[in-house]
């Protein structure tokens, strides 16, 4: 068993409530974060080697400490709770079980960044976790750990939850600062950056849930004991969200450099494939990043052990390797697609383009209705070959990052998988009818 | 299906949206758009029609195009008349990977619509969404605030069932129990 620093309250009956999570050590970090300077706790979550758990991977202390401090501008913290990327549902989770984990955090990273006023930017769907941090938020008020002089300390802040109103692109984070001001989700062009001018055009950082709410944690045990956990440059736990084929899916929280051998297979994780199945393909860290097939997901191309680490999983870059990225990991049997997968993935890549560039609006449409025409029994041996040109005419070529993640699942999918694409192609009648999924009757028998 | 709509809030819609216009600095209070079509969304039949947005604007000295453009974007809102639940199935990858097609195929069978159409009654309104952050539940759907997760067939008969006996007026995703200031 690994450490536990987020989940280690979730099976605390009423741990949503203020009364509750204090009895369980809840608030104490911030007590004493409090007697801390800000520039202490900024110091102590850059030796902890926290790095952004939305996906980027961006050492957090480092972020922190780009936020302009001179121009006397007020400055905001905006924690994004907008998740939405396909195979990711810890954010979720945590806020649902545990609001006051994340609160705690939020407090004391804006005492950390000198900000007063603050946001929790959760996306709409999630109204009802909305309901709960609010609740929980006012729990806060009451008690004191916000609003004017918190604890006596003359340090003030002001916390507020904000939902969206359903739209993927709103987790790039200036097209979440476009959406906190009454806007479409259009991204910003970068620089400058939120740390110079971000809300309100004045400094911002903005920090995925799961960054901020390992706050409490490091202010508790201290950044070097903190950076003991973990491997190379992944510090520290992280939740994964394992969904796809396998017996157990659920989030996981997971020490970075566990074997994901271990994390596939281990009854404490996923617990193997279901209906003893062979594993095909694993998109790691989110739909956007790269898919393995089986092999390069359990060893690197040089043979080593494939480990949950920032470092590991990136080895062999994107010609053998993918990302962590937000820790959103899609298990997919031998009876999957891959075909038929990537038009779902390309899908919504282009249902959720902002279509503020043209390479992303114009080619996320192109590679789905390629895809679609392969899928409909229409597609050449070209239009494989098409597929690879269009991704790399998108890849790099726009504003946002959303051009990049619609890129790169059709790159590693034709990359890895060129033959099924190429057998499709040329013997559609053999895939049109396969089930590759599971259907209903055959789901209630394997489970 | 109502097509005429009272477009005004209750008065503890407009306490609500006064509460949250508050939240933001001064003279910032345009922010506050996306929570109050929300709440316009749920006090208005479940979808918001020019009217409904121009209301909006008003009470949040706007100018109507301001709602219209982001009302619009958002793939939450409305911009037609809905049934009194709308059903929105997850249709993205890890969902699709668990069955999601057949979610869809056997609501559609069951209901006798076909996504994007409401039921004669006007009681439901079958929409599909993009991922909604519940993979390890997967296949999923949402109607107004709730998840419905690990569905089977079975399953959504039931929640169907229930809802077409226990829904007298529409719900939304902000529910009218939590409009309150």
């Amino acid at each position: 068993m690994g450490k536990k620093l987020l989940t280690e309250h979730f099976g605390v009956q009423g741990i949503q409530q203020l009364q509750v999570y204090k009895q369980h050590g809840g608030y104490a970090s911030l007590e004493k974060a409090l007697k801390k300077t800000p520039d202490e706790i900024v110091n102590e979550v850059m030796t902890s080697g926290l790095r952004g758990r939305g996906g980027a991977g961006f050492p957090t202390g480092r972020k922190w400490s780009f936020i302009d401090k001179k121009s006397g501008k007020p400055r905001y913290l905006v924690c994004n709770a907008d998740e939405s990327e396909p195979g990711t549902f810890k954010d979720r989770y945590l806020m649902e079980v545990n609001p006051h984990l994340l609160i705690e955090g939020m407090i004391i990273s804006s005492f950390a960044l000198g900000a007063h006023l603050s946001y929790i930017y959760i996306r709409g769907e999630l109204l009802y976790v909305y309901h709960i941090l609010e609740k929980a938020i006012a729990e806060a008020y009451e008690a004191g750990y916000l609003g004017k002089n918190i604890l006596g300390t003359g340090y003030d802040l002001e916390l507020y939850c904000h939902p969206g109103g359903g739209a993927y692109i709103c987790g790039e984070e200036t097209a979440l600062i476009e959406s906190l001001e009454g806007k479409r989700g259009n991204p910003r062009i970068k620089p400058p950056f939120p740390a110079i001018s971000g809300l309100y055009n004045n400094p911002t950082v903005v920090n995925n849930v799961e960054s901020i709410a390992t706050v409490p944690a490091i202010i508790a045990m201290g950044g070097e004991e903190y950076a003991k956990i973990g491997i190379g440059h992944s510090k520290g736990t992280k939740l994964i969200s394992a969904c796809g084929h396998i017996k157990k899916p659920g989030i996981y929280e997971i020490e970075l450099g566990l074997p994901v051998e271990e994390f596939i297979y281990s009854d404490e994780y996923c617990g193997g494939i279901r209906g003893g199945r062979k594993l095909k393909a694993v998109v790691a860290g989110g739909s956007s990043v790269p898919i393995l097939p089986a092999e390069l997901i359990l060893k690197t191309e040089k043979g080593e052990p494939r480990l949950m680490s920032y470092e590991s999983l990136s080895d062999g870059g994107f010609t053998s390797g993918t990302m962590l990225g937000s820790g959103g990991f899609i298990v997919m049997d031998e009876t999957t697609s891959i075909v038929k997968n990537l038009f779902n993935f390309t899908r919504f890549y282009h249902h959720e383009s902002c279509g503020q560039c043209s390479p992303c609006r114009e080619g996320t449409a192109w590679m789905e209705k390629i895809l679609h025409r392969i899928l409909h029994g229409h597609g050449t041996l070209k239009d494989v070959d098409l597929l690879w040109t269009l991704q790399k005419n998108i890849d790099g070529k726009t504003i946002c990052p959303l051009g990049d993640a619609a890129a790169w699942p059709v790159a590693s999918a034709i990359r890895h998988f060129r033959s099924e694409f190429e057998d499709f192609v040329q013997h559609p009648e053999k895939h049109l009818d396969v089930k590759h999924y599971f259907n209903q009757i055959e789901k209630k028998e394997l489970a | 299906m109502e097509n005429k709509q009272h477009i005004e809030f209750s008065a503890d819609a407009l306490a609500l949206a006064k509460k949250l216009m508050g939240r933001y600095p001064e003279g910032k209070h345009k922010s506050a758009i996306i929570p109050i079509l929300h709440i316009a969304q749920s006090e208005f039949g479940g979808w918001l029609s020019p009217q409904g947005m121009d209301y909006v604007a008003k009470i949040m000295d706007l100018q109507p195009i301001e709602v219209y453009e982001v009302a619009s974007f958002y793939s939450m809102f409305n911009l037609q008349p809905v049934g009194k639940c709308v059903i929105e199935v997850c249709r993205t990858g890890p969902c699709w990977l668990m069955g999601a097609e057949d979610i869809v195929n056997h609501i559609e069978s069951k209901l006798n619509i076909k996504v994007g159409e409401t039921t004669s009654d006007g009681m439901f309104t079958l929409k599909t969404v993009e991922c909604l952050a519940a993979c390890g539940g997967a296949p999923m759907m949402q109607v107004a605030e709730k998840y419905h997760e690990d569905l089977t067939f079975a399953k959504v008969d039931t929640i169907l069932n229930d809802y077409q006996n226990n829904t007298k007026t529409p719900i939304s995703h902000w529910s009218k129990d939590k409009i309150k200031p």
